[in-house]
Protein backbone atom coordinates (compact mmCIF):
# COMPACT_ATOMS: atom_id res chain seq x y z
CA UNK A 1 0.00 0.00 0.00
CA UNK A 2 2.99 2.26 0.06
CA UNK A 3 1.54 5.10 -1.87
CA UNK A 4 3.74 6.53 -4.45
CA UNK A 5 2.21 9.35 -6.33
CA UNK A 6 3.02 9.03 -9.91
CA UNK A 7 1.43 11.55 -12.14
CA UNK A 8 -1.49 10.04 -14.03
CA UNK A 9 -0.39 8.35 -17.21
CA UNK A 10 -1.93 10.91 -19.56
CA UNK A 11 0.63 13.19 -20.98
CA UNK A 12 0.31 16.82 -20.06
CA UNK A 13 0.50 19.62 -22.50
CA UNK A 14 3.96 20.58 -21.49
CA UNK A 15 6.20 17.70 -20.74
CA UNK A 16 8.20 19.26 -18.00
CA UNK A 17 10.58 17.04 -16.16
CA UNK A 18 9.61 17.06 -12.53
CA UNK A 19 11.05 15.19 -9.60
CA UNK A 20 8.60 12.55 -8.60
CA UNK A 21 6.68 13.58 -5.50
CA UNK A 22 6.86 10.82 -2.94
CA UNK A 23 4.26 10.65 -0.25
CA UNK A 24 5.59 11.01 3.27
CA UNK A 25 3.11 8.46 4.55
CA UNK A 26 4.35 4.97 4.71
CA UNK A 27 2.26 1.95 5.32
CA UNK A 28 2.70 0.75 8.86
CA UNK A 29 0.57 -2.36 8.71
CA UNK A 30 3.43 -4.92 8.57
CA UNK A 31 5.19 -3.19 11.40
CA UNK A 32 2.05 -3.22 13.49
CA UNK A 33 1.56 -6.89 12.68
CA UNK A 34 5.04 -7.67 13.84
CA UNK A 35 4.64 -5.51 16.91
CA UNK A 36 1.52 -7.25 18.01
CA UNK A 37 2.97 -10.65 17.22
CA UNK A 38 5.88 -9.94 19.56
CA UNK A 39 3.54 -8.45 22.11
CA UNK A 40 1.40 -11.57 22.09
CA UNK A 41 4.45 -13.78 22.39
CA UNK A 42 5.88 -11.96 25.38
CA UNK A 43 2.53 -11.65 27.07
CA UNK A 44 1.96 -15.37 26.82
CA UNK A 45 5.43 -16.41 27.90
CA UNK A 46 5.79 -14.01 30.83
CA UNK A 47 4.84 -15.36 34.20
CA UNK A 48 4.49 -12.72 36.82
CA UNK A 49 3.69 -15.00 39.70
CA UNK A 50 6.96 -15.81 41.34
CA UNK A 51 6.91 -18.64 43.81
CA UNK A 52 6.59 -17.65 47.44
CA UNK A 53 8.55 -18.99 50.37
CA UNK A 54 7.85 -20.02 53.94
CA UNK A 55 10.80 -19.20 56.11
CA UNK A 56 11.89 -22.01 58.38
CA UNK A 57 14.54 -22.11 61.04
CA UNK A 58 14.70 -25.62 62.39
CA UNK A 59 16.23 -26.24 65.81
CA UNK A 60 19.92 -26.95 65.70
CA UNK A 61 19.88 -30.00 67.92
CA UNK A 62 17.30 -32.70 67.91
CA UNK A 63 15.04 -31.96 70.81
CA UNK A 64 12.21 -34.25 71.64
CA UNK A 65 10.73 -32.18 74.42
CA UNK A 66 11.48 -28.49 74.27
CA UNK A 67 11.41 -26.96 77.69
CA UNK A 68 8.48 -24.65 77.35
CA UNK A 69 5.73 -23.73 79.70
CA UNK A 70 3.38 -26.64 79.92
CA UNK A 71 0.16 -24.65 80.09
CA UNK A 72 0.58 -22.78 76.85
CA UNK A 73 1.77 -25.64 74.73
CA UNK A 74 -0.27 -27.36 72.07
CA UNK A 75 1.20 -30.44 70.47
CA UNK A 76 0.12 -31.60 67.03
CA UNK A 77 0.92 -35.04 65.70
CA UNK A 78 0.85 -35.34 61.92
CA UNK A 79 0.18 -38.80 60.64
CA UNK A 80 0.03 -40.52 57.31
CA UNK A 81 -3.23 -38.99 56.12
CA UNK A 82 -4.82 -35.60 56.71
CA UNK A 83 -5.71 -36.53 60.27
CA UNK A 84 -4.08 -34.61 63.07
CA UNK A 85 -3.94 -35.75 66.66
CA UNK A 86 -3.41 -33.08 69.23
CA UNK A 87 -3.12 -32.60 72.96
CA UNK A 88 -2.52 -29.68 75.24
CA UNK A 89 0.59 -29.43 77.31
CA UNK A 90 3.80 -31.32 76.97
CA UNK A 91 4.15 -35.06 76.80
CA UNK A 92 4.14 -36.47 80.31
CA UNK A 93 4.66 -39.93 81.64
CA UNK A 94 1.04 -40.23 82.72
CA UNK A 95 -0.28 -39.27 79.33
CA UNK A 96 -2.50 -41.83 77.72
CA UNK A 97 -4.76 -41.92 74.72
CA UNK A 98 -7.58 -40.26 76.66
CA UNK A 99 -5.67 -37.01 76.51
CA UNK A 100 -5.49 -36.77 72.78
CA UNK A 101 -8.08 -35.57 70.34
CA UNK A 102 -8.44 -36.00 66.64
CA UNK A 103 -9.02 -33.42 63.92
CA UNK A 104 -7.89 -32.86 60.34
CA UNK A 105 -6.09 -30.28 58.26
CA UNK A 106 -9.22 -28.85 56.64
CA UNK A 107 -10.48 -25.30 57.23
CA UNK A 108 -12.90 -26.49 59.87
CA UNK A 109 -10.50 -28.80 61.60
CA UNK A 110 -7.13 -27.73 62.87
CA UNK A 111 -7.78 -24.04 62.24
CA UNK A 112 -10.77 -24.00 64.57
CA UNK A 113 -8.80 -25.73 67.28
CA UNK A 114 -5.82 -23.42 67.07
CA UNK A 115 -7.89 -20.26 66.64
CA UNK A 116 -10.03 -21.23 69.60
CA UNK A 117 -7.00 -21.63 71.82
CA UNK A 118 -5.33 -18.48 70.61
CA UNK A 119 -8.39 -16.25 70.67
CA UNK A 120 -7.12 -13.51 72.94
CA UNK A 121 -4.02 -12.98 70.81
CA UNK A 122 -6.21 -12.70 67.76
CA UNK A 123 -8.42 -10.16 69.46
CA UNK A 124 -5.47 -7.96 70.30
CA UNK A 125 -4.17 -8.35 66.74
CA UNK A 126 -7.54 -7.29 65.38
CA UNK A 127 -7.41 -4.15 67.51
CA UNK A 128 -3.99 -3.31 66.13
CA UNK A 129 -5.18 -3.96 62.61
CA UNK A 130 -8.18 -1.67 62.90
CA UNK A 131 -5.93 1.05 64.25
CA UNK A 132 -3.52 0.50 61.41
CA UNK A 133 -6.29 0.59 58.83
CA UNK A 134 -7.50 3.88 60.30
CA UNK A 135 -3.98 5.24 59.71
CA UNK A 136 -3.38 5.77 63.39
CA UNK A 137 -0.25 3.65 63.41
CA UNK A 138 2.91 3.87 61.38
CA UNK A 139 4.04 0.74 59.55
CA UNK A 140 6.98 0.16 61.86
CA UNK A 141 4.90 0.58 64.99
CA UNK A 142 2.34 -1.76 63.49
CA UNK A 143 4.93 -4.46 62.85
CA UNK A 144 6.34 -4.05 66.32
CA UNK A 145 2.97 -4.29 67.99
CA UNK A 146 2.11 -7.35 65.91
CA UNK A 147 5.31 -9.04 67.05
CA UNK A 148 4.54 -8.12 70.61
CA UNK A 149 1.02 -9.48 70.42
CA UNK A 150 2.20 -12.75 68.88
CA UNK A 151 4.94 -13.02 71.45
CA UNK A 152 2.55 -12.58 74.36
CA UNK A 153 3.67 -14.91 77.12
CA UNK A 154 0.31 -16.61 77.24
CA UNK A 155 0.15 -17.13 73.49
CA UNK A 156 0.13 -20.70 72.29
CA UNK A 157 3.38 -22.39 71.58
CA UNK A 158 2.71 -25.10 69.03
CA UNK A 159 4.85 -28.18 68.65
CA UNK A 160 4.34 -29.94 65.35
CA UNK A 161 5.48 -33.51 65.53
CA UNK A 162 5.98 -35.63 62.46
CA UNK A 163 6.53 -39.33 62.02
CA UNK A 164 8.17 -41.27 59.23
CA UNK A 165 5.00 -41.49 57.16
CA UNK A 166 4.12 -37.79 57.17
CA UNK A 167 3.88 -36.22 53.76
CA UNK A 168 5.64 -32.94 53.06
CA UNK A 169 2.43 -31.28 51.89
CA UNK A 170 0.82 -31.85 55.28
CA UNK A 171 3.77 -30.28 57.05
CA UNK A 172 3.46 -27.22 54.80
CA UNK A 173 -0.28 -27.11 55.45
CA UNK A 174 0.31 -27.24 59.19
CA UNK A 175 2.95 -24.49 58.98
CA UNK A 176 0.52 -22.51 56.89
CA UNK A 177 -2.16 -22.85 59.55
CA UNK A 178 0.32 -21.38 62.01
CA UNK A 179 0.64 -18.34 59.76
CA UNK A 180 -3.11 -18.05 59.34
CA UNK A 181 -3.74 -18.35 63.06
CA UNK A 182 -0.95 -15.88 63.93
CA UNK A 183 1.00 -18.36 66.01
CA UNK A 184 4.28 -16.62 66.64
CA UNK A 185 6.14 -19.55 68.10
CA UNK A 186 6.10 -23.06 66.76
CA UNK A 187 8.60 -25.79 66.27
CA UNK A 188 8.86 -28.84 64.12
CA UNK A 189 10.22 -32.02 65.65
CA UNK A 190 10.03 -35.79 65.34
CA UNK A 191 7.33 -37.69 67.19
CA UNK A 192 8.61 -39.75 70.07
CA UNK A 193 7.79 -43.40 70.63
CA UNK A 194 5.36 -42.43 73.37
CA UNK A 195 3.48 -40.22 70.95
CA UNK A 196 3.22 -43.01 68.41
CA UNK A 197 2.07 -45.44 71.07
CA UNK A 198 -0.60 -43.02 72.18
CA UNK A 199 -1.94 -42.68 68.66
CA UNK A 200 -2.01 -46.44 68.26
CA UNK A 201 -3.94 -46.69 71.54
CA UNK A 202 -6.32 -44.00 70.44
CA UNK A 203 -7.00 -45.77 67.18
CA UNK A 204 -7.68 -49.01 69.01
CA UNK A 205 -10.13 -47.53 71.48
CA UNK A 206 -11.93 -45.45 68.88
CA UNK A 207 -12.25 -48.16 66.28
CA UNK A 208 -15.95 -48.50 66.82
CA UNK B 1 -35.57 16.04 -2.16
CA UNK B 2 -32.01 17.09 -1.98
CA UNK B 3 -29.73 14.26 -1.22
CA UNK B 4 -27.59 14.53 1.85
CA UNK B 5 -24.10 13.75 0.92
CA UNK B 6 -22.14 12.00 3.59
CA UNK B 7 -18.55 13.05 3.67
CA UNK B 8 -16.46 10.19 2.52
CA UNK B 9 -13.94 9.16 5.07
CA UNK B 10 -10.74 7.64 4.00
CA UNK B 11 -10.62 3.99 5.10
CA UNK B 12 -7.02 4.29 6.18
CA UNK B 13 -6.64 5.49 9.73
CA UNK B 14 -3.61 6.83 11.47
CA UNK B 15 -2.01 3.92 13.23
CA UNK B 16 0.88 5.75 14.82
CA UNK B 17 -0.49 5.90 18.39
CA UNK B 18 -1.42 2.25 18.28
CA UNK B 19 2.03 1.33 17.04
CA UNK B 20 3.57 3.45 19.74
CA UNK B 21 1.57 1.68 22.36
CA UNK B 22 2.24 -1.76 20.94
CA UNK B 23 5.98 -1.22 20.90
CA UNK B 24 5.93 0.28 24.35
CA UNK B 25 4.30 -2.90 25.60
CA UNK B 26 6.69 -5.08 23.60
CA UNK B 27 9.63 -3.28 25.15
CA UNK B 28 8.15 -3.68 28.60
CA UNK B 29 7.58 -7.38 28.22
CA UNK B 30 10.95 -7.93 26.62
CA UNK B 31 12.69 -6.25 29.50
CA UNK B 32 10.71 -7.93 32.23
CA UNK B 33 10.79 -11.44 30.81
CA UNK B 34 13.40 -13.71 32.24
CA UNK B 35 13.79 -16.95 30.39
CA UNK B 36 14.04 -19.93 32.63
CA UNK B 37 15.94 -23.01 31.59
CA UNK B 38 13.71 -26.04 31.49
CA UNK B 39 13.61 -27.87 34.77
CA UNK B 40 14.76 -31.46 34.48
CA UNK B 41 12.62 -32.46 37.42
CA UNK B 42 8.91 -31.99 37.85
CA UNK B 43 7.99 -30.75 41.29
CA UNK B 44 4.42 -29.96 42.29
CA UNK B 45 4.89 -27.43 45.06
CA UNK B 46 2.29 -27.10 47.79
CA UNK B 47 0.20 -23.98 48.36
CA UNK B 48 0.46 -21.57 51.25
CA UNK B 49 -0.80 -18.11 52.15
CA UNK B 50 2.64 -16.63 52.72
CA UNK B 51 3.48 -13.63 50.56
CA UNK B 52 7.24 -13.51 51.01
CA UNK B 53 8.84 -13.58 47.57
CA UNK B 54 11.62 -15.94 46.70
CA UNK B 55 14.90 -14.07 47.25
CA UNK B 56 17.68 -13.61 44.71
CA UNK B 57 20.96 -15.49 45.01
CA UNK B 58 19.48 -18.72 46.21
CA UNK B 59 20.71 -22.29 46.35
CA UNK B 60 17.81 -24.59 45.58
CA UNK B 61 17.46 -28.23 46.53
CA UNK B 62 14.58 -29.80 44.66
CA UNK B 63 12.96 -32.98 45.89
CA UNK B 64 10.48 -34.68 43.61
CA UNK B 65 7.61 -36.98 44.50
CA UNK B 66 9.82 -40.07 44.17
CA UNK B 67 12.32 -38.58 46.60
CA UNK B 68 15.08 -37.74 44.13
CA UNK B 69 17.17 -34.75 45.09
CA UNK B 70 18.38 -32.16 42.58
CA UNK B 71 20.80 -29.31 43.09
CA UNK B 72 20.82 -25.81 41.67
CA UNK B 73 22.53 -22.58 42.56
CA UNK B 74 22.42 -18.98 41.37
CA UNK B 75 25.58 -17.06 40.59
CA UNK B 76 27.55 -17.61 37.38
CA UNK B 77 30.70 -16.57 39.18
CA UNK B 78 30.31 -18.97 42.09
CA UNK B 79 29.20 -22.09 40.25
CA UNK B 80 32.62 -22.84 38.66
CA UNK B 81 34.25 -22.67 42.09
CA UNK B 82 31.70 -25.05 43.54
CA UNK B 83 32.13 -27.48 40.66
CA UNK B 84 35.92 -27.38 40.83
CA UNK B 85 36.00 -28.02 44.55
CA UNK B 86 33.58 -30.96 44.43
CA UNK B 87 35.25 -32.50 41.39
CA UNK B 88 38.72 -32.22 42.88
CA UNK B 89 37.49 -34.17 45.89
CA UNK B 90 36.43 -37.01 43.60
CA UNK B 91 39.54 -36.54 41.43
CA UNK B 92 37.71 -35.89 38.19
CA UNK B 93 39.49 -33.75 35.62
CA UNK B 94 37.53 -31.04 33.86
CA UNK B 95 38.25 -28.85 30.86
CA UNK B 96 37.64 -25.09 30.91
CA UNK B 97 34.73 -25.54 28.48
CA UNK B 98 33.11 -27.96 30.92
CA UNK B 99 33.42 -25.44 33.69
CA UNK B 100 32.00 -22.56 31.67
CA UNK B 101 29.14 -24.75 30.50
CA UNK B 102 28.38 -25.71 34.09
CA UNK B 103 28.22 -22.03 35.06
CA UNK B 104 25.07 -21.55 33.00
CA UNK B 105 23.59 -25.04 33.38
CA UNK B 106 20.50 -25.26 35.58
CA UNK B 107 19.19 -27.81 37.99
CA UNK B 108 20.90 -31.18 37.83
CA UNK B 109 20.56 -34.42 39.70
CA UNK B 110 23.08 -37.00 38.59
CA UNK B 111 25.70 -38.83 40.62
CA UNK B 112 29.20 -37.40 40.55
CA UNK B 113 30.50 -39.94 38.05
CA UNK B 114 28.02 -38.75 35.47
CA UNK B 115 28.33 -35.02 36.03
CA UNK B 116 30.97 -34.61 33.32
CA UNK B 117 28.87 -36.43 30.75
CA UNK B 118 25.84 -34.42 31.85
CA UNK B 119 27.67 -31.12 31.28
CA UNK B 120 28.69 -32.21 27.79
CA UNK B 121 25.22 -33.46 26.84
CA UNK B 122 22.64 -31.43 24.96
CA UNK B 123 19.17 -30.64 26.25
CA UNK B 124 17.44 -33.84 25.17
CA UNK B 125 20.28 -36.04 26.39
CA UNK B 126 20.26 -34.20 29.69
CA UNK B 127 16.56 -34.80 30.05
CA UNK B 128 17.05 -38.51 29.42
CA UNK B 129 19.91 -38.64 31.91
CA UNK B 130 17.86 -36.85 34.55
CA UNK B 131 14.92 -39.16 33.99
CA UNK B 132 17.12 -42.21 34.36
CA UNK B 133 19.01 -40.94 37.38
CA UNK B 134 18.01 -41.45 40.97
CA UNK B 135 19.00 -37.93 41.96
CA UNK B 136 22.13 -36.94 43.83
CA UNK B 137 23.12 -39.74 46.21
CA UNK B 138 22.69 -38.73 49.83
CA UNK B 139 23.37 -41.87 51.77
CA UNK B 140 24.43 -40.43 55.08
CA UNK B 141 26.79 -43.26 55.88
CA UNK B 142 28.59 -44.23 52.71
CA UNK B 143 28.24 -41.92 49.77
CA UNK B 144 26.93 -38.52 50.70
CA UNK B 145 27.54 -36.53 47.54
CA UNK B 146 24.71 -34.13 48.32
CA UNK B 147 26.56 -33.05 51.44
CA UNK B 148 29.61 -32.23 49.30
CA UNK B 149 27.58 -30.12 46.90
CA UNK B 150 25.76 -28.36 49.72
CA UNK B 151 28.94 -27.72 51.63
CA UNK B 152 30.76 -26.34 48.57
CA UNK B 153 27.74 -24.26 47.62
CA UNK B 154 27.46 -22.87 51.12
CA UNK B 155 31.17 -22.07 51.54
CA UNK B 156 31.80 -20.50 48.14
CA UNK B 157 28.45 -18.72 48.05
CA UNK B 158 29.17 -17.08 51.36
CA UNK B 159 32.79 -16.31 50.45
CA UNK B 160 31.72 -14.62 47.21
CA UNK B 161 29.14 -12.59 49.10
CA UNK B 162 31.63 -11.48 51.74
CA UNK B 163 34.19 -10.55 49.12
CA UNK B 164 31.69 -8.46 47.19
CA UNK B 165 30.49 -6.81 50.35
CA UNK B 166 34.02 -5.93 51.48
CA UNK B 167 34.59 -4.28 48.11
CA UNK B 168 31.47 -2.25 48.69
CA UNK B 169 29.64 -3.85 45.80
CA UNK B 170 25.95 -4.48 45.84
CA UNK B 171 25.49 -8.11 46.79
CA UNK B 172 22.67 -10.19 48.17
CA UNK B 173 23.30 -12.67 50.95
CA UNK B 174 22.98 -16.27 49.82
CA UNK B 175 19.76 -18.03 50.80
CA UNK B 176 18.88 -21.69 50.81
CA UNK B 177 15.60 -22.88 49.40
CA UNK B 178 13.94 -26.26 49.49
CA UNK B 179 11.58 -26.96 46.67
CA UNK B 180 9.90 -30.20 47.57
CA UNK B 181 6.97 -31.94 45.99
CA UNK B 182 3.91 -32.12 48.22
CA UNK B 183 3.77 -35.90 47.82
CA UNK B 184 7.33 -36.41 49.01
CA UNK B 185 7.83 -37.82 52.48
CA UNK B 186 8.65 -35.21 55.08
CA UNK B 187 11.23 -37.61 56.50
CA UNK B 188 13.28 -37.17 53.34
CA UNK B 189 12.94 -33.40 53.41
CA UNK B 190 14.16 -33.54 56.97
CA UNK B 191 17.19 -35.57 55.94
CA UNK B 192 18.05 -32.92 53.36
CA UNK B 193 17.60 -30.22 55.99
CA UNK B 194 19.88 -32.18 58.34
CA UNK B 195 22.57 -32.38 55.68
CA UNK B 196 22.32 -28.64 55.15
CA UNK B 197 22.46 -27.99 58.87
CA UNK B 198 25.64 -30.01 59.13
CA UNK B 199 27.12 -27.83 56.38
CA UNK B 200 26.28 -24.78 58.49
CA UNK B 201 23.01 -23.57 57.01
CA UNK B 202 20.50 -22.40 59.59
CA UNK B 203 17.65 -20.76 57.71
CA UNK B 204 15.62 -22.34 55.00
CA UNK B 205 13.01 -21.12 52.58
CA UNK B 206 10.34 -23.63 51.68
CA UNK B 207 9.12 -22.81 48.19
CA UNK B 208 5.35 -22.74 47.84
CA UNK B 209 2.86 -21.11 45.52
CA UNK B 210 0.37 -18.54 46.64
CA UNK B 211 -3.19 -19.24 47.63
CA UNK B 212 -5.71 -16.75 48.94
CA UNK B 213 -5.78 -15.96 52.64
CA UNK B 214 -8.98 -17.25 54.18
CA UNK B 215 -11.26 -14.67 55.75
CA UNK B 216 -11.09 -13.93 59.42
Amino acid sequence: MAEVNTGGGGGGKHQKKRAKKLSTRIDMTPMVDLGFLLLTFFMLTTTFSQPKVIELTPPIKDITNPTKVDTTTLTLLLGKSDTVFYYNGLLRANHDSNNILQTDLSDNGLRKVVLGQNQFVLNSIKDIQTQHNANKLSDTAYARLLDKAEGNKNARFVIIKTDSTTKYINVVRALDEMNICNIGKYSLIDASDDDLKMIADYKLTHKK
Amino acid sequence: MPKIKLPRNSPSIDMTPMVDLAFLLVTFFMLTTKFRPEEPVKVVIPFSVTTTKIPDNVMTLSIDSAGRVFFDMDGKDVRPEVLKSVMSKYKIELTTTDISRFAVMGTFGVPITKVKAYIKADDSQRKAMSDASAGIPMDTLRDNQLADWVYAGFTYGLAAYNEKKSKGENARPPKYAIKADGRAKYKLVKEVIDICQKAGIQHFELITSLKAMPKG
